[in-house]
């Protein structure tokens, strides 16, 4: 199970960024590449770090902008502690996704895209997890669920340690 | 002990499998196999497909392997008791997988090895047939593989199907001392999974396409471009090439050839539009995932203006089946211009969910009904979505299609990546189809004028039509818009949206005339609506629909 700490913006961060962009420089197109460890290792991407990793990879702030704002993986902030994906899209609106969604965003007091107050729990919605057969499908940390109604949402969420 | 007397044991290892239970099955099982009498391993294989019946566990006998299923946490420990080592009788027990006719009655050759063997254990994969097609390509000339794949016929299993030999011809025709090969293995589709449980269950058979490819066109660098939502199929992707980097099969003289390929796996970042291949090739440049205008094509301008060859996983992980026989008989599979097998998906309210692979030209009420078994939920079949959020809603009394590209265009409809969604008559269609609008203007990349505006505007005309305002006039605008979303757009994401729009209000015209705020969907006015489980589900006795299918799996 993946946590996501909160990582202090500090000189410290902005060097590990450094490294991190320097270590795929020779890779071919490296820029996602590299937002993505950023984002592993940092839990998020600071707007802070973009001149960094432009310098280190010779291009300018408006494109590594621009990607960074792109991609919905991308986050300018850091998530809750428990990252919690919902699936909207047809084959799981078959069996009742849509109330799962409504479900979630009820339960949890929060909407898509939020985070709870406590930071506990970041809600997101996605369009399909590739478990089409077994939906309504929920991804928590990284970890896939299937066949998930409202009893089950509350069951694998408080499983989750709030 | 000798070998003969070891038992082993099968707990799928795939996604789907352990989103109900897969790895606490696994590990209770592991547990009691250690303090058995004799020799018991666990193996974690790929998935059969049989996803209603998740988690499967197997266990080998003398007969074959004997499959138990669904295998709930709480039932191991029944199982165990009743003798699961000796694969004993429990209600649980479907019999030899051999003889389970879901399974028996398909043509599996790209998915034969999915569900059978360890996907990380190379010795496995080539004592299941793994690595014929790639040593006996590896014994033409690149020209020659390159007709061989001409004449199996394959195509684009990515939707577009275009000829994947003719494609690579291009790309082996231009000179260039650098050209890719680049998998889309950014299966964004609902109700598409085929690639993943590839990706998940058998990757060495997907890699071994991709090096059959690289040889045959003369790319030495390859890319499998996976969405970030499948992470365990990134994770073993990544073994897997570790492993075959080990064993001489990537890197440097592939196999003691002359033939060189490196290849590793760039991960997605949450677009769906990067399943478009120039839009692909530009995130793998590490850029925004904005689609390109064609031409020029990428097999002559591709990655970082290379030649490049871009296919699907199930289009690549097909190559070496095609290679280990002849292309001649991969043609003999399907019919009309659609030739060899498809990976279909059956998804959304489906009784048997799953992967049922077999040759192009079977029915969809052969699939929905037949096997599908008809809803999950019991009530009619009110209409199937076929090739994902792109492709046309199929009323329940159109099923008689055919399979295929050209006979599902010509119904104004089409197989995409193989995604069957079912829906029962609770659906309310011109929700359905203000979702594909809905979904274009959050996935568009927003390149092009007519998809990033025309599906804004495509969901406020919708919404006005179900509020009922002047609905016929905005029922022309509604086809005006469609046409030029479909004439203007730069790629499939704008081109192809009205698809599942005008098939919605072509084949369900009452959900678009109902009296606002009237909940109900089109269920006793439906006129397309047949009673599911139309086949006889004796057909697939071996697999019986048990009341426990529709039970809650917990975990």
């Amino acid at each position: 199970m993946r946590s996501t700490p909160a990582a202090p913006v500090d000189a410290g961060a902005a060097d590990l960024v450094r490294s991190i962009a320097a270590a795929h420089r020779a890779e071919e197109g490296p820029l996602l590449v590299v937002l993505h460890d950023i984002q592993r290792e940092l839990g998020y991407i600071d707007p802070s770090w973009i001149a960094v990793v432009a310098s280190e990879l010779n291009l300018s702030r408006a494109e590594v902008h621009g990607v960074a704002t792109f991609y919905n993986d991308f986050r300018s902030s850091p998530r809750g502690r428990n990252h919690v994906v919902v699936c909207r899209a047809e084959a799981c609106q078959s069996v009742g996704a849509r109330a799962l969604a409504d479900h979630a965003q009820a339960t949890l007091g929060i909407g898509f895209g939020e985070t709870t107050d406590d930071a506990s729990v970041t809600l997101d919605q996605v369009f399909c997890l590739g478990n089409c057969a077994l939906g309504p499908a929920v991804q928590i940390n990284g970890q896939l669920f299937g066949r998930v109604d409202g009893d089950r949402f509350d069951a694998l969420v408080q499983k989750q340690g709030r | 002990m000798t070998s003969s007397s070891v038992t082993t044991v099968y707990v799928p290892r795939d996604s789907a499998a352990k989103s109900v239970g897969a790895d606490e099955v696994a590990d209770l099982i592991a547990t009691a196999a250690r303090t058995a009498d004799g020799d018991v391993r666990v193996v974690r294989n790929g998935s059969r497909g049989m996803l209603w019946l998740e988690p499967v566990v197997e266990v080998t006998t003398d007969a074959g392997r004997v499959a138990y299923g669904p295998v709930n946490p709480s039932d191991v420990r029944g199982l165990l008791d009743a003798g699961l080592f000796d694969a004993a009788e429990h209600r649980l027990r479907l019999g030899l997988v051999d003889d389970i006719a879901w399974l028996k009655n398909q043509q599996r050759l790209t998915f034969a090895r999915v569900g059978v063997t360890d996907p990380l254990s190379l010795d496995d994969y080539q004592q299941h047939g793994g690595g014929a097609g790639l040593r006996r390509a590896l014994a033409m000339t690149p020209e020659q593989v390159v007709d061989e794949v001409i004449e199996s016929g394959l195509r684009g299993r990515g939707g577009a199907g275009f000829p994947a030999g003719i494609k690579w011809k291009t790309v082996l025709g231009a000179t260039s001392d650098r050209k890719y090969v680049c998998c889309n293995a950014d299966e964004g589709d609902s109700g598409t999974f085929a690639d993943r449980m590839l990706m998940e269950g058998d990757p060495f058979t997907l890699i071994e396409g991709m090096i059959i490819t690289s040889y045959a066109v003369g790319a030495a660098t390859g890319y499998i471009y996976v969405r970030s939502e499948y992470p365990d199929a990134v994770a073993t992707l990544n073994s897997a090439i570790e492993i075959l980097y080990a064993h001489g099969w990537l890197g440097e003289r592939v196999l003691n050839t002359g033939h060189s390929f490196d290849l590793s796996v760039r991960v997605g970042a949450g677009a769906y539009i990067c399943g478009e291949e120039t839009s692909m090739l530009e995130s793998l440049e590490g850029k925004r995932g904005m689609v390109r205008a064609k031409p020029p094509i990428p097999a002559l301008q591709g990655l970082f203006g290379q030649p490049t060859v871009v296919n699907n996983v199930l289009t690549l992980g097909s190559v070496p089946a095609v290679m280990a026989e002849s292309g001649a008989t991969y043609a003999s599979y399907g019919f009309d211009r659609s030739l060899g097998t498809q990976v279909f998906q059956l998804a959304g309210n489906i009784a048997r969910g799953g992967i049922v692979e077999t040759g192009f030209g079977i029915t969809l009420d052969e699939l929905v009904n037949g096997y599908g078994g008809g809803t999950r939920s019991g009530r009619p079949v009110r209409a199937v979505q076929v090739g994902g959020p792109l492709g046309a809603y199929i009323p329940a009394s159109q099923l008689e299609l055919r399979a295929g590209y050209e006979s599902m265009a010509a119904a104004e409809a089409m197989i995409g990546h193989g995604g069957i969604v079912v829906f029962d008559d609770t659906v309310d269609m011109a929700q359905q189809a203000r979702f594909a609008m809905e979904f274009c203007a959050e996935e568009s990349c927003g390149k092009c004028t007519p998809c990033r505006i025309g599906s804004v505007r495509g969901v406020e005309v919708i919404d006005r039509i179900i509020a009922g305002e002047d609905r016929e006039s905005n029922l022309v605008l509604l086809d005006d818009l469609c046409n030029l979303m479909t004439e203007g757009s730069l790629c499939a994401m704008g081109g192809l949206t009205p698809m599942p729009v005008r098939s919605a209000v072509r084949n369900f015209a009452a959900d678009f005339s109902r009296e606002p705020g009237d909940g109900s969907s089109g269920t006793a006015d439906n006129e397309n609506a047949v009673a599911s489980s139309s086949r006889d589900p004796a057909d697939f006795a071996t697999s019986p629909r048990r009341p426990e299918l529709d039970t809650e799996v917990t975990t």
